[in-house]
């Protein structure tokens, strides 16, 4: 094969590195310039080669981060040329140092405009684009001519060009780009242009300069919620296939936020879309899959059959494609397993580990195996996590143990896995047994009938063969509990105390301390020994902790030995179910925002990102903020009960709500320290809090201001007026993300201040008082938040007998005891009736 | 939308760096490859694909040792910005032909005059090679294919078929042949991967193949191609559970679980005759993927023993036998088995009279090896080893040795007999007759015998 003809003549330097090359680049650099120079004038033949040859070593400096910049003035003379390479080379290098070099910048706008006239369109485009990325401000006014006329081009390329430089000069002056009214040629382009690429690029470009002006200007805001309008989607949904694979996705995205009007609308989206779930770009299937899962989110048994759909397509990309996109792919698959895990449970040998996969895959196996495990499976499914157990990648086999033992608690018969686990126990891995008598102990705790078969086991167990300190806590939580039943307790706990100095974990002394405290009760004489030296160990204990549970105990046994059984080793009622780690509204954060970085890092984008990054129409920062626990309470009729698992609809923070209220009579946790139970919710509220700590006290201006601008205000009327003939349906439901992508989606119907009267106000003092009150009036709470003086609450109702839903945003402040409400609706007829009905329940607050 | 794109070096060498927007701070090329290489302290576990450090979002897939990087600051879709990654690679090798570090470092300039037309702004314009042909000028420097690992499926291809022209897949698109004259040929590989896992009773647990039908084209003028596959093929497994193995597998029909196309490709006669058309664009790229877990037969059976043989000392036998024809043969065949901690010392013995064969007893991570340059169908070959312990061993040595894993190439055999039964180029004049490639190879993809 030849070689092509240039690198002939001169052959090409290959790109230097290393450590000398960066020593002696200072005299190369002024080596470079001079020979630079040499060529600038020349119009010898054969003096673009030459040049060629300069430029690459040039460009090849830049890229190991050699400073070249001092070349500017050299490089921009020799670009006076017709080769395309040439220019090409000189337009990255340009591209490169213009910022930090503003002024020879300058020089540099004389001979980029002249390309930009160009005849060949090629030249138009390239010259276009590196006019608009020299990224210096003062500049700016060079752009908007060439801008101008590059949108008018007959060729597309240069259009194409031209609306992603529209986008740079707005990001290098914003006015500049409103006032030469490029968005709205963008907005003409978008529906009009004929060349594909250039609608995508136009909808890219309108995305990004909306959002970032939509929080100034409510013309910009409009403009945003236009791009998700009927006409808008359905001319790009019918041309999708025109489109590239990523203006496809690009597309996708935008539809995902559409609400259409009926179901015969999301058929014929869905119908439409169908045969993209069958594209071999994971990106645009995931995509799809995104639109088909909140299109559907409030039709159930269509969401479920969207679920069996997509299957088969995320399980061929998942295996199909490098590591790294099934890995992606496969994130998207955890999280619809965590969701449905019946849906899957028969695909569950697609979830067996593979011994050469990354741990970061086998972590997600795992928990999906956790998952989707069921009275018919789970005898395969733990037989293929014990096989795991004696995996050489240690983490690995951890968390397989820990993957049964989870399963274990979520079974009804737990026989053959009770089983499996004593079994671990015995196998002489120290590893294996720390992890498995952790989770007898929380089997214990959940099922104390196993008691007799486990102690039998754990007695086995020599204490000095324990090292960790949970697996160690457990053996004398173990050892304290069943005292009576295991016949060494006394004795085994009596050498764990003697051994006090040596032991380096508090978790594993305060144990020991408790453990000590109940085998007294059960077996004094044999235990009294070793009590008093625990406790004397225990008050001159160094950790705080453990001395002040130490002397609680040893004064609460001085001052009655009977009070002290009571408070230390009451009777406990079995745990029914242990808390998850992640709160429910974390998770449907993450689902809503599917087919994005939050579903691989397990996070809700607020976690780690900046505001202004979080991607194009995010709308729903400010509800997703305020808290929705206690309001969803609230909302789930009593009568839900198990078939809620099988019901998709609903969110998991319903379901486990309904969990919640069901157990409450018999969920009592037993005192069990180092639990494993988390308090990760309430973290999450407090970071989502720091994270807008502007919230409360600046949204009520806000949308003072945005009403007047809208116009839309109606006065307040002074007298109560009747209720409208407005039914409203007492046992709505609608779920949080339903809720968010509703209030995104929705023009304000109406806005309006009502007033509060000084009762309400004094009532709300206790916020709680309010939800319930509007409960009563078939009003339901979806999320609150908020203090004094300002009050947040987002609302919602069900007209009855439709599905037709109603949205409030109501901002109450107690010192001037005016409510700003803003009202969103299905139906945008009935608003106004919805509106008197809300403000007759909402001005009876307090007086009844 | 990313902001940063950049290929660095295994040694962490920037070889191309191409900012787009300015919003990542230029350090963090170095920032993501300290975090890659000392992702955790004991080295164990490796990065995963996309994390995030200080708010920015670093991607990265490894293509031929080299670590192609995105950057961003927006909570973009991840599948996007990694198949992208994956795009540009394969587009920088139709160009250069081959795809390595030498490589990207002759044609460096090449690469950026094509970072600038798939990306601008930090959103995607095209990954078509062929789009892209009209607006890129540099022609690639070609290094010596001979001596480079070639990227991608079809390097298979590169060893030991004599049949095939050398330089076939390591062609850059662009390129001409010395003569100026450009060969027509059209390759189509069937690269079929093969995961199996056998009990320690040697049952199946779990199959399954991952196949991909791989398309490059060198036709001129981009005539249309029509593929026909089996006549029985069907798609989707209808009623029953996935894991269905007691369907017989005599029955000759193939079933694909599931499986997707490339954007080219037209079904409109598919569900009547199979055949698949596509106006094929230049470069590499995939026109099918499927996924299939009918029963099939594996290739290999592997039986392995662990017994103790005296204080401290213990045999492992394994036994290995390939089910397929005689005129088959597999090569680079390698068997791995995780030997007990204590294993302080292994001999080994092979059958007499082996050739081609090689063991090694891996001290650090405590592993046996035994590597076979070829098996030819229907041979069966054994090795044993002699342990020797630095403890005496309470429990079940079978808990504390294996699984047997193995990996190997079989080329021109594809366990699903999926089949391309033929390939016609729609061009009318009849001295055309372009070169026509149809490959198939199988892979193990995990290959895991419990015992």
């Amino acid at each position: 094969m030849a070689p092509p003809a240039q690198s002939q003549r001169s052959p090409s330097p290959s790109q230097p590195s290393g450590v000398l090359i960066m020593v002696n680049s200072k005299s190369e650099v002024s080596d470079l310039k001079l020979q630079l120079r040499q060529l600038a004038g020349s119009r010898a033949p054969g003096v673009d080669d030459s040049k060629r040859e300069l430029f690459k070593k040039v460009i090849s400096y830049m890229t190991i981060g050699i400073d070249v910049s001092s070349l500017f003035g050299e490089m921009v003379m020799c670009s006076a040329t017709s080769d395309i390479v040439l220019k090409k080379m000189c337009y990255l290098y340009v591209g490169n140092y213009a910022k930090v070099n503003p002024d020879l910048a300058l020089l540099t706008i004389n001979f980029l405009q002249r390309d930009c006239r160009d005849e060949d369109p090629m030249i138009r485009g390239l010259a276009l684009r590196s006019l608009c990325s020299l990224r210096v401000a003062n500049l700016v006014e060079y752009l908007v001519g060439p801008l101008g006329s590059g949108l008018k081009d007959n060729n597309s390329y240069v259009r194409m060009v031209a609306v992603m430089g529209v986008l740079k000069l707005y990001h290098i002056s914003a006015s500049t780009c409103i006032d030469a009214d490029f968005p709205s040629i963008l907005k003409h382009l978008m529906l009009h242009d004929s060349d594909t690429q250039v609608v995508a690029n136009c909808l890219s470009a309108l995305q990004e300069i909306w959002s970032a002006e939509a929080s100034t200007s409510e013309e910009a805001s409009r403009e945003r919620e236009a791009l998700i309008s009927k006409p808008v989607i359905y001319y790009l949904l019918n041309r999708i296939k025109e489109f590239s694979e990523w203006a496809q996705c690009l597309v996708l995205e935008l539809v995902t936020k559409y609400v259409p009007s009926d179901s015969s609308e999301i058929f014929d989206i869905m119908n439409l879309l169908e045969d993209r779930l069958q594209h071999a770009n994971g990106a645009v299937v995931l995509a799809t899959i995104r639109v088909f899962l909140q299109l559907t989110l409030s039709m159930t048994d269509v969401h479920q059959q969207v679920y069996e759909r997509i299957k088969a397509p995320l399980l061929t990309l998942v295996s199909s494609g490098s590591p790294e996109q099934s890995y992606a792919v496969l994130s998207h698959l955890h999280l619809l397993v965590m969701r449905a895990p019946y849906v899957f449970s028969s695909d569950y040998k697609h979830f067996y580990c593979q011994y050469n996969e990354p741990s970061y895959v086998k972590r997600l196996k795992l928990e999906m195996l956790t998952a989707v495990a069921n009275e018919s499976n789970t005898y395969e499914i733990v037989t293929e996590l014990c096989e795991y157990a004696a995996n050489v990648d240690i983490p690995i086999a951890r968390e397989s143990i820990r993957a049964v033992g989870k399963i274990a608690l979520q079974q009804y018969d737990v026989n053959a896995i009770v089983d499996r686990l004593l079994q671990f126990l015995e196998m002489e891995k120290d590893y294996v047994t720390a992890e498995a008598l952790v989770l007898v102990k929380d089997l214990l705790r959940k099922y104390p009938q196993w008691s007799h078969d486990c102690i039998a086991v754990v007695g086995n167990i020599s204490s000095k063969n324990v090292q960790e300190p949970k697996a160690k806590a457990a053996l004398i939580w173990m050892l304290g509990e069943y005292s009576q039943d295991m016949q060494d307790a006394p004795y085994v706990l009596e050498s764990l105390v003697e051994n006090w100095d040596e032991e380096h974990s508090a978790e594993v002394r305060l144990h020991l301390l408790t453990a000590v405290m109940k085998c007294f009760f059960k077996r004094p004489p044999e235990t009294q020994s070793a009590l008093g030296a625990a406790l004397a160990g225990g008050i001159a204990d160094f950790h705080q902790d453990v001395h002040d549970r130490a002397l609680f105990y040893y004064r609460i046994l001085r001052y009655n030995v009977s009070v002290a059984e009571r408070v230390v080793n009451p009777p406990k009622q079995a745990v029914s179910v242990f808390a998850d780690t992640q709160s429910s509204e974390i998770k449907d954060r993450i689902f809503d925002e599917f087919n994005s970085l939050s579903v691989l890092y397990q996070k809700p984008s607020y976690m780690f990102t900046d505001k202004e990054h979080r991607g194009p129409l995010e709308f729903a920062d400010e509800l997703g903020n305020l808290s929705i626990g206690e309001a969803a309470n609230n909302v789930v009729p009593t009568q839900m009960v198990e078939e809620n698992d099988k019901d998709l609809l609903l969110t998991t923070s319903e379901k486990e709500e309904t969990k919640g209220s069901r157990n409450n009579g018999s969920a009592y946790t037993v005192p069990y320290d180092g639990s494993s139970t988390s308090v990760f919710a309430s973290q999450a509220q407090i970071e989502s809090a720091v994270s807008n700590p502007t919230l409360a006290g600046h949204s009520p201006q806000a949308s003072f201001a945005i009403d007047d601008l809208l116009g839309l205000g109606i006065p307040a009327t002074p007298a109560v007026p009747s209720p409208p003939q407005l039914k409203l349906n007492t046992k709505a439901a609608l779920d949080p993300s339903t809720f968010q992508q509703k209030w995104r989606q929705l023009p304000v119907a109406l806005s309006q201040e009502i007033s509060v009267n000084p009762q309400g106000v004094a009532a709300l003092t206790a916020p709680q008082a309010l939800l319930r009150h509007m409960q009563s009036h078939s009003i339901h709470c979806i999320a609150s938040g908020g203090q004094s003086p300002n009050f947040k609450f987002f609302f919602f109702a069900q007209k009855f007998e439709e599905s037709s839903n109603y949205l409030v945003e109501c901002v109450i402040n107690t010192s001037s005891a005016k409510a700003q409400v803003k009202i969103k609706a299905d139906d945008q007829n009935t608003s106004q009736d919805f509106s008197t009905l809300f403000e007759s329940a909402l001005s009876k607050f307090g007086t009844s | 939308m990313i902001s940063q794109f950049f290929v660095l070096s295994q040694r962490g060498d920037n070889i191309v760096f191409r900012d787009y927007r300015g919003e990542v701070a230029k350090g963090s090329a170095e920032i993501f490859f300290r975090k890659v290489k000392f992702w955790k302290e004991d080295g164990q576990e490796e990065a995963p694909p996309v994390f995030n450090v200080d708010g920015v979002n670093y991607f990265h897939v490894k293509v031929v040792g080299l670590l192609f990087v995105a950057t961003t600051r927006v909570n973009v879709s991840p599948s996007l910005v990694l198949e992208l990654l994956q795009r540009i690679a394969r587009v920088i090798k139709d160009y250069l032909g081959v795809l390595s570090e030498d490589s990207l470092r002759k044609n460096f300039v090449l690469v950026y005059e094509l970072l600038d037309e798939v990306i601008d702004f930090g959103y995607v314009q095209t990954t078509s090679t062929e789009v892209l042909k009209s607006y890129v000028f540099n022609e690639p420097i070609v290094v010596d294919a001979a001596r480079l690992q070639p990227l991608g499926p079809a390097a298979i291809f590169m060893q030991g078929t004599k049949r095939m022209p050398g330089t076939a897949v390591t062609k850059s698109v662009v390129a001409n042949e010395p003569g100026g004259r450009k060969r027509e040929e059209i390759f189509v590989d069937i690269i079929e991967k093969i995961s199996v896992t056998f009990s320690s009773s040697g049952y199946i647990l779990t199959s399954e193949i991952d196949g991909t039908i791989q398309m490059k084209s060198y036709l001129s003028g981009n005539p249309e191609i029509r593929l026909a596959l089996n006549e029985d093929l069907s798609i989707g497994r209808g009623g029953g559970t996935v894991y269905d193995y007691r369907s017989s597998s005599g029955s000759g029909a193939v079933i694909l679980d599931d499986c997707n196309f490339h954007e080219s490709v037209r079904l409109d006669s598919f569900d009547m005759d199979r055949t698949l058309s596509l106006v094929p664009p230049d470069g590499e790229f995939p026109v099918m993927n499927y996924r299939m877990t009918q029963e099939f037969k594996p290739p290999f059976r592997i039986n392995c023993l662990i017994e103790e043989a005296g204080q401290l000392k213990a045999e492992v036998i394994i036994k290995v036998r390939a089910e397929f024809p005689s005129n088959i043969t597999a090569n680079t065949i390698a068997v791995q088995m995780p030997l007990p901690k204590y294993t302080t010392r292994a001999s080994f013995e092979l059958e007499p009279g082996a050739v081609g064969q090689r063991t090694d007893f891996k001290e650090a991570n405590k592993k046996l090896e035994w590597g076979l340059k070829k098996i030819v169908g229907g041979s069966e070959h054994t090795l044993r080893a002699k342990l020797t312990f630095s403890q005496e061993s309470h429990a079940n040595l079978t808990k504390e040795a294996g699984p047997v894993s193995m990996t190997f190439t079989i080329p021109m055999y594809n366990v699903s007999r999926l089949q391309v039964k033929y390939l016609q180029i729609a061009k009318k004049a009849s001295s055309y007759n372009p070169y026509r490639w149809v490959r198939y190879v199988t892979q193990a993809n995990s290959y895991v015998a419990r015992i």
